[in-house]
Formats: C-alpha cells, structure tokens, sequence
C-alpha cells in the first residue's frame, strides 16, 4: 500500500510538491523559533549558572546583567573597588567577582577579575598558566581558535568593546599566557586579566592587590583622560581604581532576600537578580516570536487544508481506481489506508525537508555570520521540541487525509463500475 | 472449479432486473453470456463476483458462496473501462493483483504472462501511454497473473473492431485454456457468439 501511495503522489507531482513546500516552509519557520528560543534560553541560563546576584551603577538591571555576565551591552557605569571588600565581608555571600570592563582585543571582551571567576565558571586551562603578573592574559578558547594568539603573544587592546572603536593602547600590551580549554559558557569568547592591568592600561593608580602584579614597569601611567573607557568615564576625572560590577554567588537561600534589599537601600549601586532579568528577556524575545509562530502554524494549517482538498479531488478523480482495486482483493481498510498514507507521507516529507532546511540555513547563517557563532548557535543540534513538530505536523497529515479516506471507504465497487 | 448460479433474483426499486436466474458453468468451460444493453449482464457478473448482493438466491465457486475471499483467491475479472490502475505501469499493476490476491508477487509470472500476451515490450508504460488493444491485452493480463480458476469478462470488445474483436476472444479463449481456467465473457456483441461453445442468453431477467 505504502508503494502505491507513492505512486499515486508521483501521479500528481505539482499538487505534491506544493503541499510539501507549504508545510516544508513551516515547519523550518517553526524549527527555526524553536531552536533560536531553546539555544538562547540555554545559552543564558548556562552562562548565568551560579551567579545569583549582579552588583553594579544604577541603571537598568537588563542592561547590567547583559553587559556583565552575556557580555552584550555596555555597562551601566563604574561602581567603588571598596564594595568587593565589603560585600566579601558579608557571611550571607560565598564568593564575589570582580569585574573591570571597558577595552577589547579584536573584537573580544578583555575582563579584569581575578582567580574567582575561573571557578565560578569552573573553567580550565588548555595550555599555559593562569594570569598573575602585570599585563598578563589568558585567551578564551574561541579567542584563540579566531585570532590564532598563542602563548608567549603578545596584543594591543582597543578602547570600547567593538573591534573598530578607536585606537589601541600601544603602550601597554598584554601577553597570553595561557589558553582556556573550550567551557561552552561566555568564557570561550573572553580576555581574561587582572584587575590592575586594566587599570593600568588605562592610567590608574592603585595600590597593588595582589602579590605577584609587581609593578608598573612595562608601561607609563601617564595616559591622557581621553584614552578612558567608557565605563570608567563617569568617575571623571578622579581616576578611581573602580570596577564595573560585581558577580555575586550566596551562601544560602536567605541571602537572596536580604543582600539586594541591603545593596538597594544601603548603597549608590543596584543589585540585579540574572534568573529575573533572563525570565524577562525570554518573555520579552518570546511575545515578540509569537507572531511569527502563529504565522507558521497558520501556514501549517494550510499545508493541511491543501492536503485535505486535494486528497478529496483525488477521492472523487479516482473511484475508478478504488473500485478496480476492491475488485483485485483490496480490503476497504486497505484502500483507506492508502488515502491515509497519501496524507502522511506528505505530511512527512514536508516535515523532514523543513527541519533539515531550517538547519540548514542555521549552518549557513553560522558560516555568514560570525556573531551567531560567537553566541554558541550550533547548526544541527535538535531540541526536544522538534519531534512534538514533526510529529504534529504528520498528525497535520493524517487528520487531512481522514475524511477523504472515510469517503474511498465507503465506496460500493458494484456502484462505480455500473457508472463505468 | 464449478460456477452455480441459483434461483438468483436482483431488482433496481420496483424494476426486476433479474428473475429466478439459473445456470451452472463446468470447470474449463468457456461461455458467452449474451444479451441486449441492460438486460442485467453486468448486474449479474457483480453477483457472480460477490461484488452486489442479490434479493434472493445463490451464488457458489467450487461449492463456496461468493464474495470477498473467493474472488481474491480464485477469480481474474476485466472490465470494459477499469482494466489497470492509472497510477502504476503495467507491470506493477499485475505484481500489485498478485499482491493483493496471493500476499507475494512473483515477478517471473508476470512477466511470463506479459510475454505470453504479446506486450511485454510495454511492461513499462503507464496506462494513459497504451493503445486500446495493447490497454485490453494488459487488463486480461492482469486478471491472468493470479491463477484464477474462473476468469470473467465484462464486455471485453465493446470498444474494438471486427478484426480486433476477434482477436481479443480467441486471446481470451487461449488465456483461460492455458491456465485451465473456466470463462465466462458477457456481450451483447452476438459476432462473438461463433468463438464460444456454449451461449447463455439473458432476456427478461432469465437465462436460457
């Protein structure tokens, strides 16, 4: 039966093809939303693991979040270098991270932080050694697979964030000393060095930290305030050792009430919380999909209708047919299901060439565009969604192809062949 | 196997078609079941193939009533529009009637069987590509492949001229005697009377 079904769709190949196309064009609209909501989704959630609490200026919590865990935004301003101490002294906090953000190396954040944030992300050296002294660096994997640095490079950083934004800091290099093994996390496309390196790439002075940053003498402190990043410019023009946030991680679930009511009320900086401005972003990325949703099932729907319209055709076309076959020993139940199947297999093969299509263009997209890449999109790898799809689409089929079938079922051979 | 048709009784609302209708087929007996448009011919061949049930009276092959089952395994039926299936070339059509008879095709008989009647060349080709004659050679062709024991024909000649006519009742003569097969072919072409041994005439519902 499966044989003849095929037969009768390769009988009527535009009316086929079409059908296929229509629902094809869905189901990759369908698998295209899927895969952008489902690898965001788990690309902020992964990224945002462990993080329970961002510290940083007033300003948008969104804005905060996006610049300093996804890495995606500017941040909101400078906050004092004295609140890593304080919220360190805080029983009810585990661990914070430092962040000092304001330059790039072709395109890619240089973060100043210090050994914290390796283990927040539970990251891992590929080759070399952690950063410890002046200037020193360790690449993020895709830093190095795009940029080809190896240990012992030395490179310039660029003011801002974007790769053609002004002009590099000539006179203070950095030199990788160690590569991170790939995390899946932000990690992979960051620039990872102390905190007093940034500043000093940028002229401020400060106490030293830590041991191990042992001076100054790669490079001269005497840099013009126009040279300042960004974050760092509305702390002009005292040249505070300032960071841009802090990553905070509690020690229990208590904390959580209390350490962003006391940060809110007690300080000049905004407590930001990632699982809430990440639920707030997907919503805000998932009503602006809904339409595009609704569209693509509509057009489903269509792909259905048209199935269903031309299986009906096909009913009434073919009761010849349907009537020499019930002569030959073809059941009732055999020759609905060959309707049935008809109905199916179209359904099928739309649904197979949409979700290989929409990878497809995700494959090509990625090759195109390096961003995408860069955000962690990976071509074909299903979520679990798409089987629901497909099998709701083929079910699309089926019910299409059901009154049809109920209509061949009926048929009275001995009528159709007095009709003949 | 023997064909009984008993007392058999068939009308359309108030109109009989059919009255109290007897004859019995031997097995490798060749008939010609004659009789004017509308006197019942293909009516009846819809019973004899279990196809229509008749207001009273019987219908038996090899001392089975007829229907469904008995016609898959023991009948070959060609008709005189509905001969193949368009969606499929020839030779599928026939591997389908096997499969659809026995479970299983068997390729060397079809093919044999395209052989024996002469189209073998258009094995491939799809039902819209044949001519009439080549259209009716596969059709018998197709009622052939399953083996039947008892292969009907419904106005087999209706479409062709004399010439072809007469070649397509001694192809079907031919047909059922190699397969050792009984035959029954209804007309109201009575120019076919002369190629068959024994006439059945249909007239007022009766068979004589």
């Amino acid at each position: 039966m499966i044989s003849l079904a095929l037969a009768y769709l390769r009988d009527r190949p535009l009316t086929t093809a079409l059908n296929v196309l229509l629902l094809a064009i869905s189901v990759a609209m369908l698998v295209l939303l899927l895969q952008f909501g489902e690898q965001a989704r788990e690309r902020l959630e992964r990224d945002a693991q462990g993080i329970d609490l961002v510290v940083g200026a007033k300003g948008s919590p969104l804005q905060l979040i996006l610049s300093s865990i996804f890495h995606v935004d500017q941040p909101t301003g400078n906050i004092p270098y004295e609140s890593l101490e304080t919220l360190r002294n805080n029983p009810a906090i585990a661990r914070v991270v430092p962040l000092a953000l304001g330059d790039n190396f072709r395109g890619f954040r240089i973060v100043g932080t210090d050994a914290t944030f390796a283990q927040s992300y539970g990251l891992e050296l590929a080759e070399g050694e952690q950063f410890g002294g002046p200037m020193q660096a360790v690449i993020g994997s895709k830093v190095a697979e795009e940029t080809g640095a190896q240990l012992g490079q030395k490179f310039i950083g660029n003011h801002g964030f974007a790769s053609e934004e002004s002009q590099g800091h000539d006179h203070a290099p950095f030199e990788t000393v160690g590569i991170l093994a790939p995390s899946g996390t932000v990690a992979d496309r960051l620039i990872l060095t102390s905190v007093e390196s940034v500043w000093d790439v940028h002229g401020i002075e400060h106490d030293h930290l830590e041991e191990g940053h042992e001076g100054h003498e790669d490079h001269d402190h005497d840099h013009d305030r126009a040279d300042m990043p960004k974050a760092a410019q509305p702390q002009m023009p005292s040249l505070q050792p300032d960071l841009t946030a802090l990553l905070v991680t509690y020690r229990n679930a208590s904390a959580a009430i209390r350490v962003p009511a006391m940060i809110d009320r007690q300080t000049e900086m905004q407590a930001a919380v990632p699982a809430i401005e990440t639920a707030r972003l997907l919503e805000l990325l998932g009503a602006s999909l809904d339409g595009i949703r609704v569209f693509a099932w509509m057009l489903a729907a269509t792909g259905g209708l048209a199935i269903f319209v031309a299986l009906l055709n096909m009913a009434r076309g073919r009761e010849g047919d349907l009537a020499l076959l019930r002569v030959m020993g073809a059941s009732p139940v055999q020759v609905f299901a060959t309707v049935i199947l008809e109905g199916v297999i179209t359904a099928t093969l739309g649904a197979v060439l949409g979700w290989i299509g929409a990878h497809g263009l995700i494959a090509i997209a990625r090759s195109q565009f390096a961003t995408l890449a860069d955000l962690g999109l990976a071509a074909w790898a299903p979520v679990s969604g798409e089987v629901l799809l497909i099998v709701a689409v083929i079910a699309i089929g089926a019910v299409a192809a059901l009154i049809p079938a109920m209509r061949v079922y009926k048929i009275d051979p001995a009528r159709v062949l007095a009709r003949h | 196997m023997q064909l009984d048709v008993r007392n058999v009784c068939l009308t359309y609302g108030d109109t009989p078609i059919l009255n109290d209708t007897s004859f019995t087929l031997e097995p490798g007996e060749h008939a010609l079941l004659l009789g004017a448009s509308g006197s019942g011919k293909s009516s009846l061949l819809n019973i004899i193939c279990g196809l229509q049930t008749p207001l009273s009276g019987s219908v038996s092959l090899g001392g089975e009533p007829v229907g469904d089952a008995v016609r898959k395994a023991h009948m070959g039926v060609i008709f005189q529009t509905l001969r193949l299936v368009s969606a499929l070339n020839v030779r599928a059509n026939l591997m389908l009637a096997q499969k659809l008879a026995n479970g299983s095709p068997d390729g060397a008989k079809v093919d044999a069987t395209l052989d024996q009647l002469g189209i073998a060349h258009r094995a491939s080709a799809r039902p819209f590509e044949l001519s009439q004659g080549e259209a009716q050679r596969a059709a018998i062709a197709r009622a052939l492949v399953v083996s039947p024991k008892l292969l009907i024909a419904d106005e087999p000649t209706s479409a062709l001229d004399k010439g072809n006519t007469r070649i397509v009742a001694k192809m079907l003569i031919d047909a059922a005697r190699n397969a050792g097969a009984s035959l029954l072919v209804a007309t109201h072409d009575d120019r076919l009377a002369s190629h068959f041994a024994r006439t059945l005439t249909l007239q007022d519902g009766k068979v004589t």
